[in-house]
């Protein structure tokens, strides 16, 4: 739990990354505009017969299970007691904190009536048959989790800071506009740092234990996004509807949510130009094909149970998205058995890669492919809708470059030796 | 374990506790499926019907104002003089269509809410926007407190509720019996009042039903042997008759138990009195505080150890 394991990462933030992911970002919340003034018919195609498109299944069911990240990474290390992998918990956290941010905003642009989201926190309104009741609450509740959670890297910032933007940006405000600084500023600045100082050593006592509901939020949520589908039992197609939807909503985040950590770091390590955490990274790929292992056996004998074993080798449009679902996650898995392979950053990327992929395809397969309402409805996501989403995951990658330049996030780099990798990989760029 | 940490994690627990008891107690109320047949619905009887769709437009009539409907116009009517829905939608409550195998085999059939004795849609609804009121039996949504998730649309096996796509304050549109409307005012909804030619029966499940069995006995080739709504998802309020089979009327064959009645019993075993969740979290907590202060005595001195021994 010590706080001199982060360390900030020294960038420029105005990379043209950043220029291309605003861009992005500006288009998505123009359409947002849209959607507000002129319904979310004029900017989407779903419909009576599609009422979820891809903002649900995308932003929400697949964006939190990718934003899994930081509970995988509490699991591993503080219930696997694996405190060497803490170094990395802060980026995780950073990645979970913007993923379910934003698929509780993108919620708020889905629905019809937002305005009457009061009624979540209304007793008797409440509704505890709903699966959606219970992934909305324990989704608001994580992510207020999230946030205290990732609260200390911005407490020890506040603790050393002089407010030099500040400092500079009042300056220059001074000097362009005339306008003069607030008095009692010093005073005011010196009051949040104060009170940064009272809560941080309050927050570390109590921190275990919120962590902890961190654990337990995701683990309900999460297997309740599979409850979501199970009262669509004419609509699901046989092969995804099964009253082990929870349990394998669950398995798959989990082994999403390692596979992602390691994404995570090998694209970040690569952007930032800082050597690759490989040691740690094949540590945690050792635990991702047991979880699969587990999830394909639950999916096999379910469909065996059921007598579906036929429809997922029929070879039509259905058993085709099963196949590829199934082969994406078995052929990653495959390939994370072998202890060379994990040993290189290579192949951890596309192993963990053809997982994430074959574990999103999964709930794409669950929400919307094998979903099929009848006769006459089809969906196929309109290009505004699809901006809208890009705009969000742009934000959101933005968001995440952003503050690893102003908070410590990432992992100190500790070795002489890792000092100087990273000072070789930033002279040859 | 510090005091202050303690009392955090008890508070924590018990409020946890206590919110979710009480959310189960308004879950339980709805469990259960016993068919009540004193509820009040309607019997469509498609070998009566002549499409004339005076139902279609009564119910625009009477409704318009509880739903914002609007009329939907055809391509070639842009004056609007003529309403036009080519299926149930956020302006169309009921819908009379033809469905046409061959010159000499046809049926109309008529699409409104089944109002279930077990909607999918109520079980759903996050906020209890959609709600089934026990006496009537009426399936009714309230605007007011709807969210727009249409979560209910996704669960309906009949696809009845409606969303209004092009508004920028949208609702679900469907069937409430004239709840407040006709109803109130008349005692019987406005598209059985209208029917000039008796094809839809309101009344009691019961009556409803005896009326159906009697029509099957005394007209047997007139009819499919098939009451569409006894027995389907549990039980419907809207029932059917029809000469053609009912699938090619766009009404699914559907098995007896409720989906509803399947995911509540799931969801129900994961949270049954919340018990599961609080053990999970207590221990988890036990074991990650065990796991920190093993770390804080052998590992390097960090804030770890501060934590449980203050």
């Amino acid at each position: 739990m010590s706080h001199d394991e982060f360390q900030k990462h020294d960038a420029k933030i105005l990379t043209p990354s950043f220029i291309v992911l605003l861009v992005l970002t500006l288009i998505g919340f123009a359409l947002i505009g849209v959607r507000f003034i002129k319904g979310i018919g004029a900017v989407s195609n779903m419909s009576d017969g599609y009422p979820w498109g891809i903002w649900i299944t995308y932003d929400v069911a697949t964006g939190t299970a990718i934003a899994c990240g930081g509970y995988a990474m509490a699991i591993l290390i503080y219930i696997r007691n694996h405190m060497h992998y803490h170094p990395m918990i802060r980026s995780a956290i950073l990645t979970s904190m913007f993923g379910y941010g934003l698929a509780g905003f993108s919620v708020m642009v889905d629905v019809g009536r937002p305005w009457n989201a009061y009624n979540f926190f209304i007793p008797s309104k409440w509704q505890a048959n709903s699966a959606m009741f219970e992934v909305a609450l324990c989704v608001m509740a994580y992510t207020t989790v999230l946030l205290l959670e990732f609260l200390p890297a911005v407490l020890t910032t506040l603790e050393k800071t002089e407010w030099q933007t500040l400092q500079n940006l009042m300056d220059r405000l001074h000097r362009y506009t005339g306008i003069k600084r607030p008095e009692r500023m010093e005073e005011r600045l010196e009051s949040v740092k104060d009170l940064g100082a009272w809560l941080k050593p309050r927050l570390d006592k109590v921190l275990i234990f919120i962590i902890v509901l961190g654990i337990t939020l995701p683990t309900m949520h999460q297997s309740s996004l599979g409850s979501l589908l199970l009262i669509a039992s004419t609509k699901l197609h046989p092969l995804w509807h099964t009253g082990f939807l929870p349990l394998l909503f669950l398995i798959n985040c989990m082994f999403i949510g390692y596979s992602i950590a390691i994404l995570e770091s090998i694209i970040s390590c690569y952007a930032f130009k800082r050597p690759f955490e490989t040691k740690e990274l094949s540590g945690m790929a050792r635990i991702i094909p047991w979880l699969t292992v587990i999830w394909l056996c639950v999916v096999v004998g379910d469909l065996v149970w059921r007598g579906q074993v036929g429809a997922a080798l029929a070879f039509d449009f259905y058993s085709g998205f099963f196949l590829l679902e199934f082969c994406l996650v078995a052929g990653g898995s495959l390939l994370m058995f072998s202890g060379k392979k994990r040993q290189s950053i290579r192949w951890l990327f596309v192993s963990a890669a053809l997982i994430v992929l074959g574990g999103a395809l999964y709930r794409f397969n669950v929400y919307l492919i094998g979903f099929n309402p009848g006769k006459g409805w089809h969906y196929f996501p309109a290009l505004a809708e699809v901006m809208i989403t890009v705009g969000i995951v742009a934000f959101e990658i933005l968001g995440y470059q952003v503050i690893v330049k102003i908070l410590p996030v990432l992992p100190k780099l500790h070795t002489r030796q890792q000092l100087d990798d990273a000072h070789r990989l930033a002279e040859k760029a | 374990m510090g005091k202050p940490s303690r009392r955090q994690f008890l508070k924590l627990v018990g409020a946890t506790g206590a919110a979710l008891l009480t959310g189960r107690g308004v879950g339980s109320a709805s469990e259960g499926l016993q068919v009540n047949n004193d509820t009040i619905g309607m019997l469509y009887d498609a070998t009566r019907c002549v499409g004339c769709k005076a139902c279609m437009s009564a119910c625009k009539r009477v409704n318009s104002d509880s739903g914002s409907l609007s009329y939907e116009q055809a391509k070639f009517d842009t004056d609007g003089l003529w309403d036009a829905p080519n299926d149930l939608s956020g302006s169309t409550r009921t819908l009379i269509k033809l469905f046409k195998e061959s010159d000499k085999k046809w049926s109309y059939v008529k699409y409104s809410c089944m109002h279930c004795q077990k909607p999918s849609c109520v079980s759903v609804c996050p906020v209890s926007a959609m709600t089934r009121d026990k006496v009537t039996g009426t399936v009714d949504y309230n605007k007011n407190t709807c969210i727009g998730c249409r979560y209910c649309q996704v669960a309906c096996a009949f696809n009845i509720p409606k969303f209004q796509w092009e508004k920028a304050i949208p609702q679900i549109v469907k069937c409430d019996m004239c709840k407040n409307t006709n109803l109130a005012k008349k005692g019987i909804t406005a598209c059985a009042e209208t029917c000039p030619v008796g094809a839809i029966t309101f009344g009691k499940r019961k009556d409803l039903l005896a009326e159906a069995k009697k029509r099957l006995q005394e007209n047997p080739s007139r009819y499919q042997q098939h009451i569409y709504g006894e027995h389907e998802v549990g039980g419907t309020n809207h029932l059917y008759l029809a000469a053609m089979e009912f699938n090619k009327l766009g009404l699914p064959a559907l098995k007896s138990e409720a989906p509803a009645e399947f995911s509540e019993k799931i969801q129900h075993t994961i949270y049954k009195g919340f018990i599961a969740p609080v053990a999970l979290y207590s221990t988890l907590c036990f074991i990650a505080v065990k796991n920190m202060k093993g770390n804080g005595d052998s590992d390097k001195k960090d804030e770890g150890e501060n934590h449980h021994e203050p």
